[in-house]
């Protein structure tokens, strides 16, 4: 954390100047513009999925990676946000772009209000309250007094957006998938750059101290119980937002896509991508994504077997998930001479 | 799978050496196709539950794939094999629809055979009727799945909750006119399913007859409670809408209160190993309840020429799978339906002409119960809408009387 110099310090030690690194970002910005063209529909349906994964993950992760709060009820506050999206779109009509704060809001609410408890617990007691969260959801959604907004086990039917305007680029048209993916890459964007200003500064050091030696943090002047339950009430805001977009990419909402797995898909997802890592979330998504399907893929008798075979030989090579191994092939490169 | 692949690779080379060498015109002429179909193969997508905590359910997939391996190995269909591809969605709808889409989108199926669940199916009712892919002989008892004018790509295959709770009111009617119902029914679609259609079948008696109705929820620990407010209601016949924990209960329950109704147990619970057994098989003597498929541990069966063939069958394609289970019988017969809807298509293979086809069965089946048949039309999109009732006699469900339902 010494100050930065006038370019970043990761381009600096990588010993990229300016201009390259501002051609290697436009470079990105095409590639990532001009995928969803070159490739199937179904394909870009699953990009999608991917962007959204990375938002729900790096919203865990600022409360796992960066304060040392386990999560396991994640999958909870993805269903409220996800369910938030459906009800405002299904019963007022309200437009999919308007549904991203309210969710947002609301998990905010519901996740400050779950870090109260969580200031009592620590560690392993709390990952077992979360759990219960993430197992209660599911059933609550199906319970009959509002069954006439969330449709009960049927879960809401949606319509996807149309796209404002349409054109073809290499002979693909710009259809509601390729139209949800623009969308979905700029929520991705702002969400990742607010992730970036939030634990890049003062508030992500104090997040960091409290994971680190809360006692010591305490001393220091942090308001532990504000910090936490701030950073929880975030992490569920992230994760909020990610579920309205995945109601609204997936255009369908029941209890059964939001069981308690999915929590532990998140969690697999920060570990696999790094913890405490902002790129890393992405990473973290493409791996949940697509590895269970190749483990479908390889058998169809035993595939979570090859999934677990999968995650311990990752883990194995690399101990700090994507983002670790990046830091030390890193450092490998800049202690050489 | 991979092996199986490359077996299937091979089989391909085999099959295109042998199309080639039949002289063109050796086939009907006006051959049509759509995506997933040509000269040589017929591509059919499925999805199913191979993990989660529905995976038992993976076993119907698997007995699909092993008896379109023996039609391929015999030949395959009007000289066509089937390439199926199957896919696991952990039973989770969000999971359903990306695997549809690959199927749909990518593999470029002709039609999605099969996909199991009413949550998962749900999903992607919208999607493949927009898309206008068949969506085909579904594996679950909603009734929703039989509506041609609105979803006219969309049909299911076993016998709906409406028309089963039909043929208990048939029965009713004929054995205990004055009867007082209670039932007992889950609150959500499925259980609204069932009671709509047993009221239907009682019809005008419906509003004297049935003295007490009482609901559970999903979430709810026990029914205790629910089976004593039937039993003061005086009913002597009990419907009971119920999935197999809360059947469980309710078998228990009213064996342990005294209360000895005629009791007529939905088909969702009347498996032996999860249910009758576990409720005390003592306890469930005398209850009806109604089947359409042939019990493979029955042993009135086992020695009939249809049963062997069953366990021919079993022994060389699907050998690690158990003949003790239900779904490798179900995910036989299914599969020939389907088989039978290719054939009638010929050299059609549109999607438009699948669904014309599978909207003009009339088929019985080997491993049905007999009388049973599979039957449609362009309006009736419940193939199977017959059923016969058995009695537990405290060992087995022993079939009695006719067959019932259209």
């Amino acid at each position: 954390m010494s100050a930065a110099p006038a370019t970043s310090p990761a381009a600096a030690a990588r010993g990229l100047s300016r201009p390259a690194l501002a051609a290697l970002v436009a470079a990105g910005v095409v590639v990532l513009c001009i995928a969803p063209f070159l490739v199937k529909n179904y394909r870009v349906f699953q990009f999608n999925l991917v962007l959204i994964y990375a938002v729900a993950i790096l919203g865990l992760n600022i409360l796992t990676g960066y304060n040392g709060q386990i999560s396991l009820g994640h999958s909870a506050f993805f269903a409220v946000g996800a369910y938030c999206a459906a009800i405002m779109m299904d019963r007022w009509g309200a437009p999919y772009w308007s549904t991203l704060v309210p969710a947002a809001a609301l998990c905010f609410a519901f996740g400050f209000l779950m870090g109260f408890p969580a200031l009592r617990l620590g560690g392993h007691y709390l990952a077992l309250a979360t759990l219960a969260l993430a197992l209660a959801v599911p059933q609550l959604l199906k319970y009959k007094k509002i069954e006439a907004w969330t449709g009960g086990v049927q879960g809401i039917v949606l319509t996807k957006p149309e796209p404002p305007f349409t054109f073809e680029l290499f002979g693909s048209p710009l259809n509601q998938d390729r139209w949800l993916y623009f969308v979905t890459l700029g929520v991705t964007i702002v969400m990742f750059v607010l992730a970036w200003n939030l634990l890049r500064g003062r508030v992500g050091r104090a997040l960091i101290a409290i994971r680190d030696h809360p006692i010591a943090a305490g001393a220091m002047g942090i308001n532990l119980p504000l910090y936490k339950s701030t950073a929880f009430g975030v992490s569920a805001a992230f994760t909020g937002v990610a579920g309205a977009m995945s109601a609204v990419v997936v255009a369908f909402v029941a209890p059964d896509s939001f069981s308690s797995f999915l929590s532990i898909t998140f969690l697999v997802g920060v570990v696999v991508g790094g913890l405490a890592s902002i790129p890393g979330a992405v990473f973290g998504a493409i791996f949940i994504q697509f590895v269970p399907n190749i483990a479908d893929q390889i058998s169809k008798s035993a595939p979570w077997a090859i999934y677990g075979v999968f995650l311990i030989v990752f883990m194995y090579v690399m101990p700090g998930g994507v983002a670790g191994l990046g830091q030390r092939l890193f450092r490998r490169r800049s202690a050489a001479p | 799978m991979r092996q199986s692949q490359r077996r299937n690779l091979i089989k391909l080379g085999v099959a295109s050496a042998v199309a080639a060498a039949v002289p063109p015109g050796a086939f009907a002429q006006q051959k049509k196709y759509d995506p997933g179909a040509n000269d040589r193969e017929i591509k059919i997508g499925n999805i199913n539950p191979y993990s989660g905590p529905a995976s038992a359910y993976g076993a119907i997939g698997k007995a699909i794939g092993a008896y379109f391996d023996k039609i391929n190995a015999e030949g395959g269909i009007n000289g066509r094999r089937i390439k199926y591809i199957t896919l696991d969605d952990g039973y989770n709808p969000a999971k359903t629809v990306e695997m549809t889409r690959k199927l749909v989108e990518e593999e470029e199926v002709l039609l999605v055979f099969q996909p199991l669940g009413t949550p998962p199916n749900s999903a992607i009712h919208k999607y493949m009727n927009q898309k206008r892919v068949p969506q085909l002989f579904v594996a679950t008892g909603a009734t929703k799945w039989g509506d041609p004018k609105n979803f006219p790509w969309t049909m299911g295959w076993q016998p709906n909750y409406q028309s089963e709770g039909r043929i208990y009111a048939a029965h009713l009617l004929e054995t205990r006119p004055g009867g007082k119902v209670g039932i007992l029914m889950q609150n959500d679609d499925y259980g609204k399913d069932y009671v709509k259609g047993f009221k239907d079948g009682l019809g005008d008696k419906a509003k004297a007859m049935i003295v007490s109705e009482v609901t559970y929820e999903v979430t709810d620990p026990t029914v205790d409670s629910q089976m004593v407010t039937l039993k003061a209601s005086g009913a002597d016949v009990f419907f009971n809408v119920t999935t197999p924990k809360f059947a469980a209960q309710a078998i228990k329950k009213a064996a342990e209160i005294g209360w000895k109704p005629l009791h007529y147990l939905n088909s969702v619970s009347n498996a032996a190993g999860s249910v009758m057994v576990p409720a005390g098989a003592e306890n469930g003597i005398g209850i009806v309840s109604a089947f359409y498929l042939k019990d493979p541990t029955d042993p009135q069966w086992q020695n009939s020429p249809e049963y062997k063939e069953w366990a021919a069958w079993m022994a060389r394609y699907n050998p690690q799978a158990s003949l003790k289970d239900n779904f490798n019988v179900y995910g036989y017969t299914v599969a020939q339906s389907l088989v039978q809807v290719l054939r009638q298509a010929g050299n059609d293979l549109t999607r438009a002409n699948v669904m014309k086809q599978a909207a003009s069965l009339d088929l019985a089946s080997p491993m049905l119960l007999p009388g049973i048949r599979v039957k449609t039309g362009p309006d009736d999109f419940f193939p199977i809408e017959q059923e016969q009732l058995a009695r537990w006699d405290g060992k087995t469900w022993v079939l009695f009387g006719k067959i019932y339902g259209k």
